[in-house]
């Protein structure tokens, strides 16, 4: 048992905290919120550059042959100054799906751009009555001339406003709840019956509104079997959710040693409020939920790519629901602590609050994975046991 | 980053397991598996059988009777007796004035008390809490006057002393000097529970069990030789025990059987012609807590990890205590929540109530001292904020 970084990792860290300090400090956020794209098409060809997007990936998909840590070490440190950049939808949603099912070919055309950071991609599978259930899928793909016609709506989807290329769940088969019958579809969103509506969301980001009406793709833009891509969006979806609590953590990290600091630097009342007991004790409690949370984080990137379905689940759903409790609670709490000045857009602890609330969403709320957890068979395990 | 286990660490594991399954006395077991009280002839018996198997003392060093164990292997061996729900044993003797006389006592100490410790032949009380010294512990008043012939002669009263009515020996904090700054004027000090003068007087705790003592000091005469450390040091002297051993202090082996304990507990209990497991509010309930238990469970892998590699401790040790405490009573209120008007009833007979649930409202009553000894977990947050988060003081 080991959970030292290696010196390659220390290494991959501190040029990722370097680089953030000098092009994506927090306040670049401020800017780029008004950016109708919200981040930096040059930026992220330089984050291509230096392998951050292809790290993950097996060097015969294209990538570096890094694990899942090394990827959730990067997005720790973009959570600590809320980087824009949809390293998220790109690589680990869409990315996923792609080195589970694309063919060599298919990743040539859409996953190496991607990764090298010259394209964006984006993964459109979440529909409203579906919620966080990415096997709930209504929008159909019929047959039609060797090729498909997609139809139905997307909702959420995240860089859907602005990807090179998005990946669409389709049902080619079965009921709305069916598991199977789900096939993934690489669309061009320029392509005749695609609507993007751009919309803003909550954290200074973008996504969109994605409608399809008899969209035309060829049976070279399926992904994998017909309807055969239920498990791989599910395992992209695992993927997300770990990669969330990992920029959670970042997030969290960053709200406690900012409230820690103005702890100890304002003064009321002759003396600085750090003093107080009952704001020392908040603040150690937010210091147990960030530890807390970062041991499930930790965990559920060692399992992202778990072989084991049911470990794998069981590990990630722990991590969401913990993200969740005490993510909530020390952005809640750094505000708090921060007063009236915490309520304002100008102080950047409302904007760490934002996109935790976001990350909470995102992939599967505390709820659904509460519910996950429970129904998974580890949870009845050894109960009869003595 | 690597979280799992050797196989030679798996095999372990699996032979403590095995060996604890054939070891425990059958009326250790039976009490075990309703995780009811042990009284003191079961604690014994279970304390002689480790002691025979050499499994008494894991953080012994090998020269004093320790197995020499890894830090590893040491906190399987103790995650497993948790998780049988073996008897919990003493930890004055072993965990505490043994330890402390390795570093502080004379050769003549040791041997004196040391072998004892490790058989069970004497069994161990603490003498530190006053009624107005418990977490100020260093205001204590119990006095101890040099006689000039070679003696302290003490005089005052302690309490917590759990199990002191069952106790040969008490290692004590006492005033040598009234006149010095609080902490400057304490010295540690051994005395024989026979010692003319000294009363044990046991009282129940909310659990219903006689675990507490209080003892009193009458003109107890106490030998010099029975000094631990510097005359005015024991201050020192007890701090450097304060700091538990870092990697079981969160008692992940009993939460981890509490859990399994109230899952069962909720697959037995009918409401609305289904169980409770079955019902989704109560699952959900139950898998909050274990999630909550789960990340616990791992900042603990994380401090094992740490001690395993000879790291200092990291921040995420400082939790353990807290956090571990806190979620074995959550543990024993959500079982007290599915238990239904079983949790009204208390120390009946056999049959009022399923046997696996006898116990449970008492350990609920118990375990609110979880979160009170061993340093109140708001002494352990004023600690974390000054030493972790730097926090100012006044």
């Amino acid at each position: 048992m080991n959970f030292d970084l290696s010196s390659d990792q220390k290494l991959l860290v501190d040029t990722v905290a370097n680089f953030l300090r000098k092009e994506s400090p927090v306040s670049r956020l401020r800017t780029m919120r008004e950016n109708p794209v919200g981040y930096s098409k040059d930026l992220w060809r330089q984050m291509g550059e230096l392998g951050w997007l292809a790290i993950g990936f097996s060097e015969e998909a294209g990538g570096l042959g890094g694990s899942f840590v090394d990827v959730s070490l990067i997005l720790e440190k973009f959570g600590t100054t809320l980087v824009p950049e949809p390293y998220i939808p790109s690589v680990v949603l869409a990315g996923s799906v792609l080195a589970s099912l694309a063919t060599p070919e298919q990743r040539q055309r859409w996953l190496e751009p991607a990764i090298a950071g010259q394209t964006t991609l984006a993964l459109a599978y979440a529909e409203r009555e579906g919620r966080f259930d990415p096997c709930r899928v209504a929008t159909r793909a019929a047959s039609a001339g060797g090729g498909y016609k997609l139809s139905g709506e997307k909702t959420f989807v995240l860089n859907g406003h602005a990807a090179d290329a998005v990946i669409v769940s389709a049902r080619t088969s079965g009921g709305v709840a069916d598991h199977g019958g789900i096939s993934a579809f690489v669309v061009d969103p320029k392509s005749a019956g695609v609507t993007v509506r751009a919309i803003k969301t909550m954290d200074g980001h973008r996504a969109a509104i994605v409608t399809l009406q008899d969209v035309v793709v060829g049976a070279q833009d399926r992904l994998g079997a017909d309807g055969g891509a239920g498990a791989a969006l599910e395992r992209a979806l695992d993927r997300a959710a770990a990669a969330a609590c990992a920029e959670g953590i970042g997030i969290m990290q960053t709200v406690l040693g900012m409230t820690r600091d103005y702890l100890c630097t304002r003064e009321q009342f002759g003396v600085k409020i750090g003093t107080f007991q009952a704001l020392q004790h908040r603040c150690v409690d937010m210091f147990v939920e960030t530890e807390l949370a970062k041991s499930l984080s930790i965990l559920a990137s060692i399992k992202a790519d778990e072989v084991d379905d049911v470990d794998r689940k069981t590990a990630i759903s722990a991590a969401k629901v913990q993200l969740a409790l005490s993510g909530r609670f020390v952005t809640q709490q750094g505000i708090q602590l921060h007063g009236g000045i915490g309520v304002t857009d100008e102080h950047d602890v409302g904007l760490y609050f934002k996109r935790m609330q976001i990350l909470n969403t995102l992939f599967g709320d505390e709820e659904h994975h509460l519910t996950r957890f429970a129904s998974l068979p580890t949870f009845t395990e050894r109960v009869t046991e003595t | 980053m690597e979280m799992s286990f050797t196989p030679e660490q798996i095999a372990f594991r699996q032979e403590v397991r095995a060996w604890i399954r054939s070891a425990m006395p059958p009326r250790v077991r039976e009490k075990a598996d309703v995780d009811g009280a042990f009284d003191q002839s079961e604690v014994m018996e279970w304390h002689k059988v480790l002691y025979r198997k050499g499994w008494i003392a894991p953080h012994w060093p090998k020269e004093y009777g320790g197995p020499g164990l890894d830090a590893t292997s040491r906190f399987i061996l103790v995650e497993e007796l948790e998780l049988a729900g073996t008897p919990h044993l003493s930890p004055f003797g072993l965990a505490m004035v043994g330890p402390l006389l390795m570093q502080y006592g004379t050769d003549a100490q040791k041997k004196r008390f040391l072998p004892k410790i490790l058989s069970g032949e004497e069994v161990w009380c603490q003498g530190y809490s006053e009624p107005n010294a418990g977490s100020d512990l260093a205001s204590l008043k119990l006095r101890a006057e040099d006689d000039g012939k070679g003696h302290f002669v003490l005089n005052g009263q302690k309490t917590w002393t759990t199990y002191a009515q069952y106790a040969d020996w008490i290692f004590c904090l006492c005033r040598t000097d009234p006149n010095a700054r609080k902490q400057e004027g304490i010295s540690f000090v051994l005395v024989d529970m026979k010692t003319p003068g000294v009363t044990a007087k046991p009282f129940l705790t909310t659990g219903g069990t006689p675990a507490f003592s209080e003892t009193f000091f009458e003109n107890a005469v106490v030998p010099k030789e029975n000094l631990v450390g510097p005359l005015h040091g024991g201050w020192t002297v007890a701090k450097a025990l304060l700091g538990h051993e870092r990697t079981t202090i969160a008692a992940v082996g009993q939460s981890s059987r509490q859990i399994r304990r109230i899952k069962r507990i909720a697959a037995q209990t009918m409401a609305n012609g289904k169980s409770l497991l079955e019902d989704p509010g109560f699952r959900a309930k139950i898998a909050r807590l274990e999630v909550r238990f789960r990340a616990l469970q791992i900042a603990n892998y994380r401090a094992l990890a740490s001690a395993q590699l000879g790291h200092a401790p990291g921040p995420e040790a400082s939790i353990l205590k807290i956090r571990g405490s806190e979620i074995l009573q959550q543990c024993l209120e959500l079982g007290m929540e599915l238990m239904g008007h079983d949790a009204l009833a208390w120390f009946n007979e056999p049959g009022v109530v399923p046997a696996n649930e006898q116990w449970v409202a008492s350990s609920f009553n118990y375990t609110r001292a979880t979160t009170i000894y061993g340093g109140t977990n708001e002494i352990q947050k004023n600690v974390i904020a000054k030493l972790i988060l730097s926090l100012p003081s006044r």
